[in-house]
């Protein structure tokens, strides 16, 4: 457990190690990054592995880093922060993987990604607002260059609106962070001072405060109406940027509302309550509905992706314990379905086939010449739609019974949210990969030969469908770290204000 | 009381260092000079420029906070202090800056005249008696303008330096009328004599227009809207070593002038802007300037697309966050402000080294003409981003510390009900409007190919590469370690 913080400082020197490498050689980079990001994933799992839960947050490191202002430089973890580094591992991990063909200033690139994960790791981690701030930060300059480099389709466009969604969404938090400390009081910016200041304040302060603070972290969530960043910048962002945003950038936000938003002000969350679980079922329905009728194969996904964190969403917002559980299940499943489908289409199809527009691909017998591509596919889609066996059945599961507590109306909403999953998800794969399968002989015109999939790309594939079919089958494995930590006193006050 | 000389001359030991330093630099130029080429000259007059700024930085720190100094004409507190290595310490930069610049035709002088504007940084940092400020900062504003319109060959830098004399000449006609109306109604010049004066009197019409008569002379100086027009053309015309000199020191002086002047010398006048409502003080006058240059230089910089331009609304914002500090600074003290002006410095002057660097191999006036420095020079290109995402406010780079102290020192002014609460929301907002047209300059660095005939390779001289890696690796540390310089207050 002691370890977990070298994740962090791991990643900042793996970040300038392979930038120093790859003046080198491009495969010395790729060398130090795949390292780094083993290593870091390693001591998550170890981590893991001595990790009896309980309620209370495991303190990892804890000095005076600015006493003019009470601020420290505090690690902490607990089963939920374990859950989320030990995705962002794994993520890290595979997105390298899938990363293998970056030949143009690749230590540059794998220096942008290592550095996103270090900021990544830190949010993750910290006990303190300050430093979550911090770290929040870091990991916005990173996402920007890495698309703005190495991406695709109008790249500068998506890595710019990217970038200004994430810092509005981060002022809006240091606006609610400030206002707390600077009207309460408060003595320091740790989240139990900064909650007791904030319990202080009149009503309409709270409400005016959760306000901020939680749109602030949603807009990284992808919350509708501020979700329009996530497709565009997925879809402009090269594949292991796209793995990243999705898996785990997009989770920064979810839990910067889970771990700051809600137990500061918890009163907030009850007057709000309705609105955000409207919103994210608008997220959940209207998502989904864009993706069926996308004609490029990446905004599907994109969408998707919204579709999905609509779940996380509105589970913080049920504030009922069993509904939390499942929207920190979902970050853990989204973030590896969400990595996997990304790296299916943006490096085995599109590389290959240089088209992602559905209508171009479905005229190539894609499930014969790239039979591990289909096949990957398939399970991802399988899993992203909610099949048992897999990560996303008891995540959404989990959700819908505590949405059913609250709320039978919205409850359904969501489980109609789950038809769409399933419709846009099959139409996907249908079109994409078995568009000739129907037809006797392949159309006319040269099939092409496509270079077979590589060793990296099986690795990271068997390892996210190991991950998704692990989860789905002992989802208790991860609960059993959740479910206590939500026992928390910081989150005893979210389920006292949120439900009545 | 202590009028003695000694102390006085102790007091006043970087001055006299710093002097001394420019008579030599001029010396040694006039009789060994003529028989050295000009970039030997100006390596001689830059070492021995840059060894009397390092000795006056020792003397102002062995000398130290001696208190009050020839009854209160100066004042050498822990911020005098600090804003004297501050300065000092800038000028460096400057100097490392000049040396990878284009070359003056007269090195020695450039070099003499920067001392010359610093000895005036320094005593405006300890000054605390009208005249002693106002010498100072004419010293110091004289000097600029010269430094500015150094380049006698280029029609800019006449320019910048023209507009710069005139709305400085016009900004110190304000002052001089202010600081005369106030030793009228108060019958004092030092400012502790001032404060006690005016807290039996309190506030009266004549005072009301001494206030403005110097909040329109500090606008001026400062470079806030609405009297920021001189900035963007100095900033574009000016040789760049200059520019980095107004933009860093200068700025750093003059507010601690400003601040002295203000809360510990005028402070019975000023008023409050905590709850809504205008209680007639200069903090509401503070506050005006602080709200216009906000949305002023935030907004008009997204529209540049000449780089120096862009620095200098990108300064005239910054301008406005500094106010907020002038602010903030009755609850908070000068410590944040200090913090803010210190690093902002550092940042912007490392800024415009790689502007000078750039300037030599093809010139660099438009954004774009950073196109492919990655590829061009990594080592510039580092340093770029490490001083523009401070500016940007990216932690944990030293910009957005600053920014965090200042804010969360105006929030404790009077929480979000009042005019402080409501300038640092419009601050926060703007933040991230700001950082639009900082990305767009490292797009140009970082993103964009090189244009073809400026692909070669950057040879950086090695007392700017020095000067840049100190001033990025000064910018990582004081973000890391906020404390080294809160603490001293």
């Amino acid at each position: 457990m002691n370890l977990l913080p070298y994740t962090i400082y791991l990643s900042f020197a793996g970040a300038l190690l392979s930038l120093v490498a790859g003046r080198r050689s491009a495969a010395a980079a790729r060398g130090v990054a795949l390292l780094t990001a083993v290593a870091c994933w390693g001591i998550t799992l170890y981590a893991a592995c001595g990790f009896t839960p309980s309620n209370q947050m495991i303190q990892l490191v804890d000095v005076t880093w600015i006493s003019q202002l009470g601020i420290h430089y505090h690690l902490a973890a607990d089963g939920i922060s374990l859950t989320l580094v030990v995705l962002t591992g794994l993520a890290a991990t595979a997105g390298i993987l899938f990363s293998w063909n970056i030949a143009e200033r690749t230590g540059e690139f794998f220096a942008f990604y290592l550095a996103l994960i270090g900021g990544v790791y830190g949010v993750f981690l910290s006990a303190d607002a300050f430093l979550f701030f911090v770290f929040y930060e870091i990991a916005i300059v990173p996402k920007y260059f890495l698309i703005a480099n190495w991406g695709s389709t109008n790249r500068l466009y998506g890595a710019m609106k990217l970038a200004l969604y994430s810092f509005a969404g981060s002022a809006l938090v240091l606006a609610g962070l400030l206002w707390i400390y600077a009207a309460g009081h408060a003595s320091g910016f740790s989240l139990w001072e900064l909650a007791q200041a904030a319990a202080g304040l009149s009503h309409p302060q709270q409400v005016v405060i959760f306000a901020f603070l939680f749109t602030g972290f949603a807009v990284l969530a992808g919350m509708f109406p501020f979700h329009t960043w996530a497709p565009t910048g997925h879809v402009a962002a090269p594949t292991g940027a796209s793995m990243l945003l999705a898996g785990v950038v997009m989770k920064l936000g979810a839990y910067g509302c889970l771990r700051v938003a809600l137990p500061l002000v918890p009163a907030g969350l009850e007057f709000w309550q309705p609105v955000i679980a409207w919103l994210a079922l608008a997220g959940i329905l209207y998502a989904g509905l864009v993706a069926l009728v996308q004609d490029d194969f990446k905004f599907v996904i994109g969408y998707s992706s919204v579709s999905h964190m609509g779940f996380v969403l509105l589970g913080l917002a049920l504030a009922n314990p069993a509904a939390m559980a499942g929207a920190v299940l979902q970050m853990f499943s989204h973030g590896v379905i969400a990595g996997l489908l990304f790296a299916v289409v943006g490096r085995m199809v599109y590389e290959r086939t240089h088209t992602r527009q559905l209508a171009e691909l479905t005229r190539l017998p894609l499930h014969r010449l790239m039979p591990f591509a289909a096949v990957v596919f398939v399970l991802a889609g399988l899993a992203s739609m909610g099949m048992p066996g897999f990560s996303g059945f008891p995540a959404e599961l989990t959700i819908l019974v505590g949405a059913w507590q609250v709320s039978k109306v919205w409850a359904l909403a969501a489980a109609l949210g789950v038809l769409i999953a399933a419709a846009f998800t099959l139409r996907a794969i249908q079109v994409a990969f078995f568009g000739q399968a129907g037809a006797a002989a392949p159309a006319a015109g040269p099939v092409h030969l496509y270079a077979p999939i590589t060793w990296p790309e099986r690795t990271g594939a068997i390892l996210l469908l190991a991950a998704t079919l692990l989860v789905g089958l002992r989802p208790d494995l991860l609960l059993n770290w959740i479910i206590p930590s939500l026992q928390s006193p910081m989150m005893q006050a979210v389920w006292i204000g949120g439900t009545r | 009381m202590n009028y003695g000389y000694l102390t006085l001359a102790r007091a006043l030991l970087p001055e006299m260092t710093l002097v001394a330093g420019a008579l030599l630099v001029l010396a040694y130029d006039l009789i060994r000079g003529r028989r050295h080429t000009l970039p030997e000259r100006r390596a001689a007059a830059l070492l021995l420029g840059a060894v009397a700024l390092a000795a006056a930085l020792y003397d102002s720190l062995a000398v130290g906070a001696l208190g009050p100094v020839y009854g209160n004409t100066l004042m050498l507190d822990p911020l005098a202090v600090a804003t004297r290595a501050g300065v000092l310490g800038l000028a460096l930069l400057t100097l490392g800056v000049a040396a990878g610049a284009r070359l003056p035709r007269h090195p020695a002088e450039y070099v003499a005249i920067i001392l010359f504007a610093n000895t005036g940084f320094t005593l405006m940092g300890a000054a605390h008696q009208l005249l002693v400020a106002f010498v100072a900062l004419e010293l110091a504003s004289l000097s600029l303008y010269i430094l500015a319109g150094f380049n006698k060959d280029s029609r800019e830098s006449a320019e910048a330096a023209l507009k710069y004399f005139l709305f400085g000449g016009m900004a110190t006609a304000f002052l001089l009328f202010g600081f005369s109306l106030i030793y009228g109604v108060t019958g004092e010049l030092d400012f502790s004599r001032i404060a006690l004066a005016l807290a039996q009197t309190g506030m009266t019409p004549l005072l009301a227009l001494a206030l403005v008569m110097v909040l329109v002379a500090f606008g001026f100086k400062a470079a806030a809207a609405p009297f920021h027009l001189w900035a963007p053309d100095a900033y574009q015309g000016a040789p760049t070593p200059s520019a980095a000199l107004i933009a860093s020191a200068s700025k750093l002086a003059g507010f601690t002038l400003f601040l002295r002047l203000l809360w510990p010398g005028l402070g019975a006048l000023a008023g409050q802007v905590a709850t809504a409502g205008n209680t007639g003080g200069w903090l509401t006058l503070v506050a005006l300037l602080a709200g216009a240059s906000l949305l002023l230089g935030n907004l008009a910089a997204l529209a540049q697309a000449n780089l120096r331009r862009l620095l200098a609304y990108s300064a005239i914002a910054h301008t406005g966050v500094m106010l907020l500090g002038v602010i903030a600074a009755e609850t908070a003290g000068a410590g944040p402000l200090f913090y803010y002006l210190a690093t902002y410095g550092v940042a912007t002057a490392g800024a415009f080294g790689v502007i000078a660097v750039l300037e030599v191999n093809g010139g660099c006036q438009r954004i774009t003409d950073l196109a492919g420095l990655d590829r061009r020079s990594p080592l510039l290109t580092g340093c770029l981003a490490v001083f523009i995402l401070s500016l940007a406010g990216i932690p944990p780079l030293a910009g957005f510390a600053g920014k965090f102290f200042i804010f969360a020192a105006a929030l404790q002014v009077g929480g979000v009900a009042g005019p402080a609460g409501w300038l640092t929301l419009l601050a926060i907002a703007l933040s991230a409007v700001a950082l639009y047209y900082y990305l767009i300059v490292l797009k140009q660095a970082l993103v964009a190919a090189p244009a073809p005939e400026r692909a070669g390779r950057i040879r950086v001289p090695t007392a700017t590469a020095i000067t840049l890696v100190a001033a990025a690796a000064i910018i990582v540390g004081l973000g890391l370690f906020p404390s080294l310089i809160l603490g001293l207050f």
